[in-house]
């Protein structure tokens, strides 16, 4: 079975984003970039399948700026197969996004397609529903384990209150939780010979897919500041405060 | 204008999240609740109690008992030929429903909203939480998910009627096969009025149970968790409060042992009042902390719960 697996390049994680004066987004000029981490818990576990024999090939894609293209050989580090660049300008909607990836699954016909389930950036939590969607395909939301047998794929999705089991009729669409599992490092020896895997480039207007953005961004603003709190010296005196504010 | 709910419940009960999502939904005219499930006549009641509700349409089935996607997107896209906008809230079952109802109708869907500014315009989170963006839909029907801390519940002194509607029919390519969920006599984390949270200092399972649980149980709070604690094995996941677990805004959250990474951050910022206990007085979460107490948990914890 053949796997697509969608990344995405962010902001690194551990980078505390700063909001433009003029109020037009998040600077990111200058800031470190990585693979999102929902994404490369998508990757680690698409290479999983293929050390248990399951999966026979593992197609990354990423869609965005020319950059994204370090984020694609990340992926063919970790163990992927070969990678499709799709390069468009600004940032592309997961409507569109996932308009693009449907013309790309039509194309490499996979039998599951694993995507993060959030990108950190945005914080939508869209894509990979609305690609199942357009597809008509199942999906398996939120995973903390897949298991892929008799052409059923087994979900079982992290949930307000606990865990849940699907079970989806192949092919599907599963996006990972944080559970799932946890990534490897890319070794040096990989990460040399992912630079003669074969990327793919193509372009976002080649797909005849409309990525004109349907929400307008008006502004971008600095969350309210919390008023700086005090410390306390004992417990003692913390729940008389507690009190006096009446938290207690 | 008029805008679908879509209720979230467990067939027994209605989550509160529903009529939260109510509330920002005002804005949109009439409002009607979808309840779909299995047995779930009691919750359609329940919603038809929900002030400023117009009307319960009240779908039974088996696809719908753990109302899995596939199913719920087969039922709510036709009936949006009624409805200029769909409000679910941002619960996992929302997340899971919204953006494939979206994707059908084809528009970009809004997640996650914290303020609703006029019926094109929203406000909601990004980069977790550490900016709020304004956006403007250009989409003729709007698809919502509602942060629920962010708005009041709907009272429930309303009357309207419930209408019976068909399930959709099936087959579908996705079914339901087990669920382990956990059990807790304690509040709902995410609707809470007190929240006390532990993190990886606390060192082992046994001693989150023996630190968190009697400070909660004194203090009638939910416990949380952090990412740490919860990757440890401490505490379950579902307990797990940030970006990527549950986003709360109690009246008190005490982080117990938590450095207050931004992920955490994410999911508690917008708390009425944040205690920290740590040792450390350099870690993050005393920048947010309103009272801050550098000190040794397992001493501090104890101490505390015999003295509230």
């Amino acid at each position: 079975m053949k796997v697509l697996v969608p990344v995405k390049r962010v902001i690194d994680y551990n980078v505390k984003p700063r909001v433009k004066p003029d109020q037009t987004g998040v600077d990111l000029a200058n800031v470190k970039m990585s693979m999102n981490p929902f994404c490369e818990i998508a990757v680690e576990e698409a290479v999983r399948l293929k050390e248990k024999g399951i999966v026979t090939e593992i197609v990354v894609v990423s869609i965005g700026v020319a950059q994204a293209q370090e984020t694609l050989r990340t992926a063919l580090a970790m163990g992927a197969d070969r990678g499709i660049l799709i390069t468009a300008e600004g940032d592309v909607e997961p409507l569109a996004v996932a308009k693009i990836l449907k013309a790309v699954a039509d194309e490499e016909q996979p039998g599951l397609i694993l995507l993060g389930k959030q990108a950190i950036d945005n914080d939508n939590n869209q894509t990979g529903q609305m690609l199942a969607a357009l597809l008509d395909w199942p999906q398996g939301t939120f995973a903390s384990e897949v298991v892929v047998e008799d052409g059923k794929v087994n979900v079982t999705r992290e949930i307000d209150g606990g865990l849940q089991t699907v079970a989806l009729e192949g092919p599907a669409v599963v996006t990972t939780d944080l559970r799932l599992n946890e990534p490897r490092y890319a070794s040096l020896p990989n990460i040399m010979k992912a630079k003669k895997k074969p990327i793919d480039t193509k372009e976002a207007a080649s797909f005849g897919v409309d990525i004109s953005p349907r929400l307008t961004v008006l502004k971008v603003t600095e969350p309210a500041e919390r008023e700086a709190g005090e410390k306390v010296e004992d417990v003692a005196t913390l729940v008389s405060k507690l009190k006096a504010a009446g938290a207690l | 204008m008029a805008v679908l709910v879509i209720a979230d419940h467990n067939n027994a009960s209605l989550n509160d999240a529903t009529n939260k999502t109510v509330t920002a939904a005002k804005t949109f005219g009439e409002i009607d609740v979808l309840v779909a499930g299995e047995g779930a006549g009691a919750v359609a009641e329940a919603a038809a109690k929900i002030d400023g509700v117009r009307k319960v349409l009240h779908a039974d089935g088996a696809p719908y008992k753990t109302q899995l996607a596939e199913a719920m997107e087969a039922l709510v896209t036709p009936l949006m030929a009624n409805y200029d906008a769909v409000f679910a809230p941002a619960t996992t079952t929302g997340k899971n429903i919204a953006p494939r109802i979206a994707a059908k109708l084809d528009v970009m869907q809004l997640s996650d909203i914290t303020a609703v500014v006029d019926t094109d315009t929203f406000e909601r989170p990004i980069y977790a939480g550490n900016a709020i963006q304004t956006v403007k839909s250009s989409d003729a029907k709007k698809v919502v998910t509602v942060r629920s801390t962010a708005f009041e519940a709907a009272a429930d002194t309303g009357s309207a009627s419930v209408e019976t509607i068909d399930a959709a029919a099936g087959p579908f390519k996705s079914s339901f096969v087990s669920e382990d969920l956990s059990v807790s006599d304690r509040p709902e984390l995410t609707s809470a009025k007190r929240i006390v949270s532990g993190g990886r200092a606390l060192g082992s399972e046994e001693d989150f149970e023996k630190y968190m649980f009697p400070l909660a149980d004194k203090l009638g709070a939910a416990v949380g968790a952090s990412r740490a604690a919860v990757d440890a094995g401490y505490a379950p996941n579902d307990y797990q409060v940030g970006q990527t677990g549950k986003v709360v805004a109690p009246e008190l959250y005490i982080a117990v042992g938590i450095s207050g990474a931004i992920q955490h951050l994410a999911g508690m910022k917008d708390s009425k009042i944040i205690v920290a206990i740590n040792k450390d007085e350099e870690a993050p979460i005393f920048q947010i902390a309103d009272y801050g107490l550098v000190a040794d948990l397992f001493s501090a914890v104890p101490e505390l719960t015999d003295a509230v």
